[in-house]
Formats: structure tokens, sequence, C-alpha cells
């Protein structure tokens, strides 16, 4: 864990340390991340494979300042989102990163580009409507779908939409993404659409912590995870799609 | 238990559908599509999806749609949400012809007008339920600032989802997040409610929960539309529409 993806950095984007969630049930307390340490650099394009059940989601959410850990510290840029406020954590949350799901979660009365638009409104950034419309226009040019711009989200596809759903993730221009299970409910040809844009926003500097079930994709990132029953089992970097292919292929399913 | 729909000479009237003709004398439909014709260019060559639909929907009427995927349905369901325009025909929707209204005036209009549920959840992520349910409001600029709150809290509650109104998306069940969707979809109290598949994505006992909110909703006034595949769901809707083909070729009422 000590060794660097990025020689440039200094630092670490985000140092996890002892992180435990336990939810309640009736049969006792279900540790879903039981103890997690880990510290991911900037630029770096993790994924993190494991079962259902395995507490895949329950880390993305962490990352993502949508859940709160049950003990341990989670630091992303510097902020210990452990200690913050419910108010601070939701500012932090508009502005520091862009969050993806499986199943895309468009506004369905609102075109592509007021989607996109929303975070920079929350947020009160980039200025007038009209400011922050031609900022959703770039994002949704740099995804690949400005001429879908000012269409409804059932008017366009599945790859499409979750398109969007990366240009809305980056309208805040946040430094680290938290994607769950993003090419989770699209075609093979699509996934690999999707994964395009991700591989180009790396390339730009940007850091993404994906969630997959997918070995094919996890194999194409510069680094993976293996979770089992809320712990981290493995972690490797790989030095290319070869390695990275022969060595998810090892992994345990 | 499909009554055969001719199509009768009343038909241009924009009441066409029998029992609808006389009672629409009185009362203007919400929806009104009056031959309404949609045609694709492919590379293929034009494709027409819908061939001439007279359709007159009551206010405070509850509507199945059902038809086979590929049938027309869900281009029909674009050419009264505004997502899509006839290539002929008109579409009139609560007193407003919606040709005559551009990108900018339909979102506004829709906005006020209809809420819109999916199959699949349209949650956003980073925002809590009662957050979510608010978004319409904020947009609109519908009731006050501090009104926003209680009247989306008043929807969750309406839905069952009180205790989970400070919970993010991603810790629901799809029965509750389509809860949420629907508390979302009547944020600004609008007339229409048009439903797409939306209990497509539950199991049975989530869908039985959400077909029953839907029944309330119709009973308090609102106009349904809903598109389905569950044939018993449709057959418990008053009124159904069978597409096929372009065409309204059946139609039951109950």
């Amino acid at each position: 864990m000590n060794d660097r993806n990025n020689g440039c950095a200094s630092e670490p984007l985000i140092v996890l340390k002892g992180l435990k969630k336990a939810y309640r049930t009736p049969a006792g307390d279900f540790y879903a991340l039981n103890g997690i340490d880990l510290e991911i650099w900037p630029g770096e394009f993790v994924a993190l494979l494991g079962r259902s059940g395995a507490g895949k989601s329950t880390l993305i959410n962490m990352l993502a300042g949508i859940d709160r850990p049950t003990a341990g510290e989670i630091w992303i840029g510097g902020t210990a989102l452990h200690r913050l406020s419910e108010s601070k954590l939701t500012q932090w949350r508009g502005r520091e990163v862009g969050v993806i799901f499986q199943s895309f979660q468009l506004m369905p009365m609102l075109t592509c580009a007021r989607n996109v638009m929303l975070p920079m409104d929350f947020a009160n950034r980039y200025g007038t409507p009209r400011r922050q419309y031609v900022r959703a226009r770039e994002l949704l040019d740099a995804v690949g779908i400005v001429e879908h711009a000012d269409k409804l989200p059932s008017a366009v596809s599945g790859g499409q939409r979750q398109r969007v759903a990366i240009a809305r993730a980056l309208a805040n221009d946040p430094t680290f993404l938290a994607a769950d299970e993003p090419t989770g409910s699209l075609d093979s040809r699509t996934a690999d659409a999707v994964f395009d844009v991700f591989q180009q926003l790396v390339a730009a500097g940007k850091t993404i912590f994906m969630a997959t079930h997918d070995r094919e994709l996890a194999s194409r990132v510069s680094r993976v995870l293996h979770l089992e029953d809320g712990l981290i089992i493995e972690d490797m970097r790989l030095a290319s799609p070869v390695e990275g292919h022969d060595l998810v292929a090892k992994m345990e399913a | 238990m499909w009554r055969r729909w001719k199509r009768n000479g009343a038909a241009h009237n924009g009441y066409g559908l029998n029992g609808a003709a006389q009672s629409g004398l009185t009362s203007r439909a919400i929806i009104d599509l009056r031959d309404v014709v949609k045609v694709y260019e492919t590379p293929a060559g034009p494709f027409t999806a819908l061939k001439g639909v007279d359709l007159a929907v009551e206010r405070g009427e509850f509507l199945a749609v059902v038809g086979k995927s590929g049938s027309g349905k869900s281009t029909l369901i674009n050419m009264f949400t505004g997502i899509d325009h006839p290539t002929d025909g008109e579409v009139i929707v609560a007193d407003t012809p919606i040709r005559h209204l551009d990108e900018g005036k339909m979102a506004e209009w829709r906005g006020r007008t209809m809420g819109i549920i999916f199959q699949f959840f349209q949650l956003l992520p980073t925002l809590t339920v009662v957050e979510n349910v608010m978004i319409p409001m904020d947009l609109a600029g519908m009731y006050g600032l501090s009104e926003r709150h209680d009247r989306a809290m008043h929807l969750l509650g309406q839905m069952g989802m009180t205790e989970d109104a400070n919970k993010f998306p991603a810790v629901l069940s799809t029965g509750q997040a389509q809860r949420a969707a629907i508390a979302r979809a009547l944020a600004n109290d609008p007339p229409i409610l048009v439903a797409d598949e939306p209990t497509g994505n539950l199991d049975t006992r989530n869908a039985e929960i959400v077909f029953e909110l839907f029944e309330t909703l119709a009973a308090a006034g609102k106009t349904i539309v809903m598109v389905t595949h569950d044939d018993e769901l449709a057959q418990r809707v008053p009124r159904t529409v069978v597409i096929a083909d372009g065409l309204i070729v059946d139609e039951v009422r109950r």
C-alpha cells in the first residue's frame, strides 16, 4: 500500500482507517464493512470487485458521503467526512464528489441538459442559467451526446442516459467520481463505450472508484480491490491490460 | 372480456370513444388526441408508429394503456407528454394545444401539468428522499420556500414514507424508491399523472401497494394514465385501451 500510482502526488486523495459499518438486524449487528484500511492516490482508476452482499455498495456510499461509518475514519481531499455535520456533508457531497449509479437516476421531467444543470443549481455555481446551460452542453459534448441535450431522458437510449448521468456527475468538476455498477444495466458494446468515457476522464486527471461485477472491465483499470465479507482481501495494481486480464482471471469469483 | 371498439362517426369530434361522447359534451377531456399520426424516418424508409389515433381522457379518469412492445404505446405517451411531436393531428392537454409550445414553454407547462413516473427510479442519489420530492417545487418556483419541506413531508406521509424522508435513495427498497418517485411526481399537484410501467420492476406485494396508491389518487380526482404489461392490474383499471400496430384496437370500460 506504500507504493504510489502517480509519482506527482505526495498525498493520497482518499484515506480510510479502520472503517466499519454495522447495520442492526433482528439477529444482531451485521457488519457490512468490517475494518477497511485503504489509500487511493490522485488519478487512480480503481475497480471494486466482490459478490453481492460483500459490502461494495456500502463502501461506495461511504465514499460518496451518502452513508456514515459506525467506526473508523474517512478522509477525502483532506476533509474528515466522519466528522462533518449533516449540513456540511450535504455541501461537501454537492461539490466534491460525482456519483453514478446503475440505474441512471435522471429526472424524467427535465431535458438532459437540465438534468446536468441541477447540481450546479444546488451548489450555486457557474452563474446564470444561461452559463450553466452552456457548461451542461460542454459536458454533454465531452461524453459524446450533445445532440441530445434538449431531449427528455425517455427519448434517448440506456447508454445515452448513462452518459447524461456521467455528465451530471461532472457538473461541479469534482476531483473524484464514485460509480456503483455503472455499466450494470447496459449491453456489452454500450458498456464499453461508457467505460471509454471513464478512461478519458482518468486520463484528464480524475480519480474514479467503481464497483463492478464485470471482470473484463475490471481488468482494464489501474487497480483492483476485492471485497469479501466487508474486508479487502486483495489489492492489485495493474501495469497493463494484458497483465490485468491474467490477474483478474485468477481472482476468485 | 374485451369489448371490440369500433371506430365510429363521432371519432373526430374529439370525444370519439362511445361512452365518453355524451359526458364529453359537458366536461372537456383533459387529454385529447385527434387523428394523431406519427411517422419516423428510418434508413429503411418511413415507419408509421401511430396511424391516426383518437383518444379522449376525461378529468379524473384512470386509464390503462396496454400493447406489445413496438405497438406504439410509448409513442402515444410521448405525444401527450410533449416528449415527441405528431407528424399530423392535434394534441390538446389541459386546454393547451401543445404543438404551439416551444421547448422552454414546454418544460414549464409539463412541470405544472403532469407528473411522470417510470419503471426505473429516477431519484437523485446525492439528495435525501425529502429533498428529491422538493426539486419540482424548486424548479417551478411553486409554493413558498418554507412551505416546500412541509408539503414534501405531507406527500411522503401519503405514500407511507415519513420514516424514510431523510434517507438516501441508495438505502431504499425498490418499492420505497417507487413510492418516493410518486411523491415527487405529485410535488406541484399536477392534474395528470403518467406512469410508464410503474410496477414493472416491483414484486407483487409492492406492485399492489403502488397500484392502490394510484387508485386512491384517482379517487381524489387525479387523471392517471398507466402503461402496463401486467394484464391483471390492467383489468382492475376502470378503462383500458389496447394498442396494436399504431392503432387503438380495443377498449374496455368497467
